[in-house]
């Protein structure tokens, strides 16, 4: 074994380690009631951010492509989740509810996959802002879309309208228009959460470890040079882009059906640019980073709950700085030399951990 | 008469979106930054023209003035404080950090001034409209759209005429020659920061007087749709700008009109994409772009 | 050493004493959860100082309740209201007064509802948010109940036929009041000309006025609040558009935004329970309490909250609540007495059926000389 085999595969091993010492932490806790209602409640949502955080680093990480829609993945998977849900039990009245979720986990990333290669064939032609920009331009558009469309039930059947809604009379409606996705039952658990995490690990690691994830890092590094080595760059691009909105709408299938109701604005542009942020504070090509980040920094408002009227502010604050910290050489030296002794302690080659390139 | 009245609707809107694309393309252009927190700096032009006006008892114009100088003011002390350090990093560490600004003045601007909308007060430029035959144009939109034109002129003629302009391009052009023909590039970058700055403000003054509500929100949408304007036109090219603004404006009213208001945004972003696949670097940016 | 001891006696004294007045009042642990940050703020800033100005009278007077107002931020988002109402039961709140906005009062009612907590909802006004849960009341009217008493007024004073609506079509109040009073509006005669539609991000509205001048709409009903309405009527001034102008609840607040020029407001009808400029003792002592304390003028959403402090107090009382009372037994108990009580409030004389929804009379109101006058 290679020395850069063994470092990936402790690395790997410490994410597969910290994720289930942490779940079995957070299991034992709810089972001596040791837990706050606040923190059991926030379990679900964490686990469809870290499962965005990661997917979304797949796409910057290691594909080195910034996407800024990737909400819009998220809300597709919210909705089918949602209407799926729905008309399992309307249909073929399904009560179940751990099979339910499963199945309608895997219709939210199916429906994600099949628009991530709709809008990847187009978008993953541009380069670098216009990329953002064009999947920022998606994830409004999916959102203005939602706002116009009722899907509801009738008889077992499933009954779609847009822009009007003319619906027949005894309908059940799933998705309301502008009032979003109404009345669902709440059948998400922490435990199906977790689950998904270690499929997207699985799923992510597995791929950036193997020839195609090279390959797809390749064209990250250096596109021209990939290309002439006989690297098909869209190919990979795609395949990165779409795994990544494949685990989003399984991610917001989850994140859905945690709650009564589902609405548009949850999606938006500042939705994407928050996991964005978990993913660069995280460090990007940093899987575990991101899994921390997206953890922390979903926690850590609530922590702040206390200074309600400071919070936002003390978050920007802390994200400028953060940045600024690890971004500027004169910080960044000053930090090198004061970790120094801990770095020594550990004696490991950072490069795994210290994340990949510029995106370009 | 419709269609005129559309029309006008939609220059006047495009030159708004204009105005603040090119906020965004110069300091594109030349820092190679996407600098999300513009869009938040024109709330503040506006708030603080809304302060002249309303409590400090100033003349529209003086109101305007000082909005402006604060604003630019605003822009050197951002770029200078938080941009400034990380002009080595990452494309995406700075925007993260515009991102962090962009809430931050969000949140300063909720605490200022409170969440409760402001009416922006009647001035001359808001204050009446001229009736051609059936049409009623407001004094805002005609003015909006004088106000375009004229900045585009002078910043086409500050760019290509003066040694500052010209530096600005060269820094744009190449860094490291610019730095080493003895151009001081951070000055120059305090300098694109302070103009585009100062549009912010004119831009936050025209957008209230047309739209006459002030909120610490009030920038964002407007910031994203012009941000969409400037690459719509080819990011760093200032015709580019000003042509993609006023596409996009006149676009918005266009599918609001004649397609359906629901759809409204929806058919802006279409276009968009419709227009990126066909010309990738946006209606004027070339490949090797002519940054500013 | 002796002055120690009565040190110590006075203390200890002084301590009982203090118990024993302790003891007389109840204190009862209420949480308000709305948007105190984020773009709804405005609405969650005003539920919040309106319960807090409730509190304040409640406590000053020192009648059998004391309350403790836990202050919690939802940011109008349907994640972050879970996490607020999980934070406000560890607080150990009661019950619950919110939530301000519909959709998080949909999702946090729900929950509440599975765990047994009471919500008593200002202004969360959407058929949703008490639809098959018991546990959840109005404060305010619902959308539908509005749409229709806003087609209703029109038809009955004759104010006009044909009519055009522009509505937020994606707001969940908006279009709620819309659906309601388009059906209505059809059943009485109205003839809807034109509908338009825009969205919270909307500024620009002369196409959605435009359209309502073009159809010769002598009507424009705005189911709406007042932010956008105010955009509306100073688009409809520079097209030199006189329509009647028609809104709901949410217009109230327009003559109070600063520097608005209320000439733009003139001959604008609404239907309102609460306007600040009411000659009402009780509402005029609210808006100067209010206007004393946070410097501005309170809109519906505070009075809506306002009475909703009182409402809780006099459940309580009625289903004797005490300190010790959890929040579990505590929902039963307020869901029993809800179906009881009668308030008479600054938004007007309430009471509740077990669907949750208020019952009270809204009145209309035109604005004339940048004032309101009832008719």
């Amino acid at each position: 074994m290679t020395k850069a085999k063994r470092k990936r595969l402790i690395y790997n091993l410490v994410t597969f380690g910290l994720v289930i010492g942490a779940f079995i932490i957070l299991e034992n806790m709810i089972a001596a009631k040791a837990i706050s209602r606040s923190l059991k409640g926030q379990l679900v949502p964490i686990c469809a951010w870290i499962i965005m955080a990661v997917s979304l680093n797949l796409v910057i990480g290691f594909s080195g492509e910034l996407s800024l829609g990737h909400a819009g993945f998220m809300s597709i998977g919210a909705y089918t989740g949602a209407v799926v849900s729905g008309w399992l039990v309307a249909a073929f009245d399904m009560q179940d509810p751990i099979l339910r979720l499963v199945l309608t986990i895997l219709a939210g990333g199916i429906l994600a996959g099949i628009f991530g290669v709709l809008i990847g064939i187009p978008v993953l032609r541009l380069r670098g802002d216009y990329l953002a920009i064009v999947t920022l331009a998606f994830g409004e558009i999916i959102r203005n879309l939602v706002n116009v469309l009722y899907i509801g039930t009738a008889d077992g059947n499933l009954h779609f309208a847009f822009l009007n809604k003319e619906m027949p009379a005894n309908v059940t409606m799933l998705v309301d228009g502008a009032k979003g996705a109404v009345k669902i039952k709440p059948i998400s658990t922490f435990e199906v959460g977790f689950v998904l995490i270690l499929i997207t690990l699985l799923v992510v690691l597995n791929l950036v470890n193997s020839r195609a994830g090279r390959a797809i890092q390749a064209t990250r590094d250096n596109r021209i040079a990939a290309e002439s080595m006989g690297v098909s760059v869209t190919k990979y691009k795609m395949m990165a882009f779409v795994t990544a909105a494949v685990l989003a709408g399984m991610a917001g299938a989850l994140y859905g059906l945690n709650s009564s109701t589902v609405v548009p604005t949850q999606f938006t542009f500042n939705q994407s640019i928050n996991v964005l942020v978990f993913v660069v504070l995280g460090g990007l090509g940093n899987v575990l980073g991101s899994i921390i980040s997206a953890t922390f920094l979903t926690v850590l408002p609530e922590v702040l709950r206390e200074f309600a009227d400071y919070r936002m502010l003390v978050y920007a604050v802390v994200l400028i700085l953060v940045m600024i910290f690890t971004n500027n050489p004169t910080t960044r030296a000053i930090a090198d030399r004061l970790f120094a002794p801990v770095k020594k302690l550990f004696h490991k080659d950072r490069r795994e951990t210290a994340g990949g390139g510029d995106v370009k | 008469m419709i269609f005129l009245d559309n029309l006008i609707n939609g220059l006047s809107l495009g030159s708004i979106y204009a105005i603040i694309a090119l906020g965004y393309t110069m300091v594109y252009g030349i820092a190679r930054m996407l600098n999300f927190a513009h869009g938040d700096v024109i709330m503040v032009g506006a708030y603080i023209a809304f302060c002249g006006l309303q409590y400090w008892g100033l003349p529209p114009v003086l109101a305007f003035v000082v909005a402006m100088l604060f604003c630019t003011c605003l822009g050197i002390t951002i770029e200078g404080l938080a941009y400034r350090p990380l002009r080595q990093a990452t494309s995406l560490a700075v925007l993260i950090t515009a991102i962090g600004m962009s809430y931050l003045l969000q949140n300063i601007a909720l605490m200022i001034w409170g969440a409760n909308p402001k009416s922006f007060p009647t001035t001359f430029i808001n204050g009446s409209s001229i009736r051609l035959g059936q049409l009623n144009i407001s004094t805002a939109a005609i003015i909006t759209i004088l106000a375009n034109v004229v900045i585009m002129v002078g910043l086409t003629l500050f760019t290509s005429r003066t040694k500052l302009g010209k530096a600005m391009r060269c820094v744009s052009e190449d860094r490291g020659a610019a730095e080493l023909m003895g151009i001081n590039v951070n000055r120059t970058i305090s300098l694109t920061f302070a103009i585009g700055s100062a549009l912010a403000a004119i831009a936050g003054i025209l957008l209230c007087s047309s739209y006459p509500i002030l909120q610490p929100t009030t920038g964002s949408m407007p910031g994203i749709k012009a941000f969409t304007a400037a690459v719509f036109g080819g990011i760093g090219s200032i015709p580019g700008a000003m042509l993609g603004g006023i596409l996009l404006g006149v676009i918005e009213i266009f599918g609001k009109a004649y397609i359906s208001t629901e759809l409204g945004d929806a058919i802006v972003f279409a276009v968009l994409i419709i227009v990126l696949l066909v010309k990738p670097a946006g209606l004027l940016g070339k490949p090797m772009r002519e940054k500013v | 050493m002796k002055k120690l001891i009565a040190l110590a006696l006075a203390l200890v004294l002084a301590l009982t004493v203090c118990s024993a007045f302790a003891e007389e009042a109840i204190t009862l642990k209420i949480a308000h959860i709305g948007p105190l940050t984020g773009p709804a703020a405005l609405y969650g800033i005003a539920t919040s100082r309106g319960a807090q100005i409730a509190v304040d009278e409640i406590n000053a007077a020192g009648g059998k309740y004391r309350i403790e107002l836990i202050d919690e931020d939802d940011e109008h988002n349907v994640e972050k209201v879970i996490n607020a109402y999980n934070a406000a039961l560890d607080a150990g709140a009661q019950m619950i007064i919110g939530t301000t906005t519909s959709k998080p009062c949909e999702a946090a009612g729900a929950q509440g509802y599975t765990d047994r907590v009471f919500f008593l909802t200002p202004s969360a006004s959407s058929t949703a948010v008490i639809e098959d849960k018991d546990n959840v009341f109005q404060v305010c009217f619902t959308d539908p109940n509005q749409g229709a008493a806003s087609a209703q007024y029109i038809a009955e004073n004759k104010l006009g036929t044909k009519v055009a609506v522009i509505y937020n079509n994606a707001d969940v109040y908006s279009t709620g009041i819309r659906d309601t009073f388009v059906e209505k509006g059809a059943e009485l005669g109205l003839e809807i000309v034109s509908e338009e539609t825009f969205t919270d991000e909307t500024t620009d509205f002369t196409v959605q006025v435009g359209k309502a001048q073009e159809a010769g709409a002598e009507i424009v009903f705005l189911p709406m609040y007042y932010t956008p309405a105010s955009l509306i009527l100073k688009t409809a001034a520079d097209k030199n558009y006189k329509p009647i102008f028609f809104g709901v609840d949410g217009m109230d607040g327009i003559l109070s935004v600063e520097g608005f020029d209320t000439s733009l407001a003139e001959g604008v009808m609404l239907l309102t329970p609460f306007v600040a400029t009411s000659e009402d003792p009780k509402v005029a002592n609210f808006v100067k309490l209010y206007q004393d304390k946070f410097g501005e003028t309170p809109i519906q959403f505070a009075a809506d909250s306002y009475d909703g402090i009182y409402i809780l107090v006099a459940a309580a009382e009625k289903a004797g609540i005490t300190a010790e009372t959890t929040p579990e037994e505590a929902c039963e108990l307020l869901i029993a007495a809800m179906k009881e009580i009668k308030v008479d409030g600054i938004t007007g004389s309430m009471t509740w059926d077990e669907s949750g929804a208020v019952t009270k009379t809204p009145m209309a109101a035109t604005i004339e000389n940048g004032v309101y006058v009832f008719k």
